[in-house]
């Protein structure tokens, strides 16, 4: 017994104690249905990406003689749409926006709502009744109609469309960051380093950021899935992409009136919404459950 | 309970006020002149002054807003561009079948919900559990526009079995709750109901176990309760939080249901939102939005009120 603990101890220095992060990815590498979710997300990622290197048809060059082919056809494998375009070289082609438009007010939404939240939480007083009293106003508002009104007002675009839905998540993203940071403020590391002269700017980045960049991540990630949706909803309403970009939302708009032809070539592009977005959700899930390390 | 209710109700005026506020400001973000839809394209300079004045755009907006917010108190929300007539009465009659599409929807968003959530939740990490989570989380992550076009595909197109689109014959306003219109309200209201399934049993789920895992429950087996009574105890626990996330998606439903109600022509909110925007129709696109917040912070209000009710806890915090 005693043996086997000196020769652990002797053993220790030698392997390096596994950090946080390197724990969390091993456990979410084990995780099986997480791992299925990451491998089919870099698929459509990297097709959307290697597009104009696959060899595909022209995505914009429709005929009006072969117009809503079946699934199947030779030379087209998942069929043409209602201007004859082929349908395989769209969906591959529309992961390109519809990746973008998708996620990246994610992205600044993260940006725009950890800063504020971290401000919010930390400076506290009246910086934060000011901060959270205005994100309490557009939690007043259901996420679909803050997102329908403002797309609404500033007219149709993908800009607006971002624009609109990084106003939709960033008072989301503040309201946890500052909940998580608030828990952390008043730990004792963090006095300690005020207390060792850290001025205010310093504290938040070098010891507070890290501590509360993990949670607030894991739920920017389970936004994606919505803001996916909500993307391609805008899209498919007439209020986000124009024709004839290829675009899922805007696609499933436009193959709408082809329901009675050749439904099953006009529901594809939502079945490429519905799939990153239940991929983006299952490892987001993932994540929260390897993030919990004391289960 | 009155204590908690006045000052619950007190809280919500400030929110109410800057919820007009952000919708008084829609317009006037809208890019070019919020007139630009009234204006024939050959407009000369004098008219558009003209009726920049007569509807008070040349006023500062401070005074604009406080103009507006008083005649929307009394219940002018203005005139629709499109029709002439008072927005109040057009988003009404609109919200009315909204409403409709909401309860039938809840009814059965809700009750599966909560029947997946409690089994997936008591019998956790069986099969059971595994096949009600999948559901759950289809649920969340379908695109539920699309998911309507399906249902359209199968149930219409190649069933033949449920009409496509519309609220049945004579339109919106000659309903009747029979099968020849019910049958109209079958396929938007599973639709609606896809999202809060999914939520009400992923929160229920959580809840049961979180609950299940408590000492009290230990308590309870060891006093030699039957396991019914055990359940009731159970839900006795979630009931409060549940009720919280129902509400909550109450709400989502009447206020998100633009993307449904276009997927069906179905003539509620939504739809006129929809034409709203797409007709510059700004006054109906202020309105709709106002009238629909309105509701969604109303219900919020009344969810706080049942939830301190049901739960004496939540007061004193």
């Amino acid at each position: 017994m005693s043996a086997m603990s000196d020769t652990a101890l002797q053993a220790a220095p030698a392997s390096k104690a596994r950090g946080y992060w390197a724990t969390v990815g091993r456990r979410i590498r084990r995780d099986k249905v997480s791992m299925a979710c990451a491998i089919i997300l870099v698929l459509i990622f990297a097709s959307a990406l290697l597009a104009p290197w696959l060899h595909l048809a022209d995505p914009y060059q429709g005929s009006m003689i072969r117009r809503l082919r079946h699934v199947g056809t030779p030379g087209f494998p998942l069929g043409t749409d209602e201007l004859g375009r082929d349908m395989l070289a769209r969906l591959i082609y529309g992961g390109r926006l519809s990746l973008v438009i998708g996620i990246l007010p994610v992205i600044l939404a993260f940006v725009i709502g950890t800063s504020l939240g971290l401000v919010a939480g930390y400076v506290g007083g009246k910086l934060n009744t000011a901060i959270m009293r205005t994100v309490d106003v557009f939690y007043a508002f259901p996420s679909v109609l803050l997102a329908i009104a403002i797309s609404g007002a500033l007219g149709a675009g993908i800009t607006n469309s971002i624009v609109s839905l990084t106003i939709v998540f960033v008072p989301q993203i503040t309201r946890v960051a500052e909940s998580v940071t608030t828990g952390v403020r008043n730990m004792d590391f963090v006095e300690a380093a005020r207390a060792s002269g850290a001025g205010p700017f310093t504290v938040m980045r070098v010891h507070m950021l890290g501590n509360v960049l993990g949670p607030i991540f894991v739920y920017a990630t389970g936004l994606i899935s919505v803001s996916m949706i909500l993307a391609a909803g805008l899209s498919f309403l007439g209020l986000g992409t124009k024709p004839p970009e290829p675009e899922w939302g805007l696609m499933l708009n436009t193959l709408r009136t082809a329901i009675y032809v050749n439904p099953w070539v006009a529901a594809l592009p939502g079945a490429m919404i519905f799939a990153v977005s239940i991929c983006f959700n299952l490892f987001s899930d993932g994540m929260r459950s390897a993030m919990d390390i004391r289960n | 309970m009155l204590a908690y209710t006045s000052r619950r109700i007190v809280y919500v005026i400030p929110i109410v006020l800057s919820v007009a506020l952000v919708c008084f400001l829609l317009v006037h973000i809208t890019p070019g002149d919020p007139l630009v839809a009234v204006l024939p394209a050959d407009a000369s300079q004098e008219l558009a002054a003209q009726l920049r004045s007569a509807y008070g755009f040349d006023r500062p907006l401070p005074v604009q807003f406080g103009l507006w917010l008083w005649r929307a108190i009394h219940g002018d929300l203005g005139n629709s561009i499109a029709t002439g007539r008072p927005v109040l009465s057009e988003v009404m009659r609109a919200v009315g079948n909204t409403v409709m599409l909401a309860i039938a929807a809840a009814m059965i968003g809700f009750t599966l919900g909560l029947l997946f959530g409690l089994i997936a939740g008591y019998f956790r990490d069986t099969w059971v559990d595994k096949v009600a989570t999948s559901f759950a989380i289809a649920g969340v992550s379908l695109p539920h526009y699309w998911l309507g076009m399906v249902l359209v595909i199968i149930f219409s197109v190649q069933l033949n079995w449920l009409p496509a689109v519309g609220a049945g014959p004579g339109g919106s306003s000659a309903w009747a709750w029979d099968w020849e219109h019910l049958r109209y309200l079958v396929l938007p209201a599973i639709t609606t109901s896809v999202i809060p399934m999914g939520i009400v049993t992923r929160t229920v789920r959580a809840l049961t176990g979180d609950i299940l895992s408590q000492d009290f429950v230990e308590a309870l087996r060891a006093k030699g309760l039957r396991e019914t009574e055990v359940f009731r105890h159970v839900i006795k626990n979630a009931a409060p939080t549940a009720l919280a996330v129902m509400g909550l998606q109450l709400g989502y439903m009447l206020g998100g249901s633009i993307l449904i109600e276009t997927v069906f022509s179905w003539p509620g909110s939504g739809l006129l939102l929809n034409s709203a925007i797409f007709q510059r129709d700004l006054p109906l696109l202020q309105g709709t939005i106002l009238v629909l917040a309105l509701f969604f912070v109303l219900l919020n209000l009344l969810v706080d009120i049942a939830q301190a009710a049901i739960d004496p806890r939540i007061k004193r915090s």
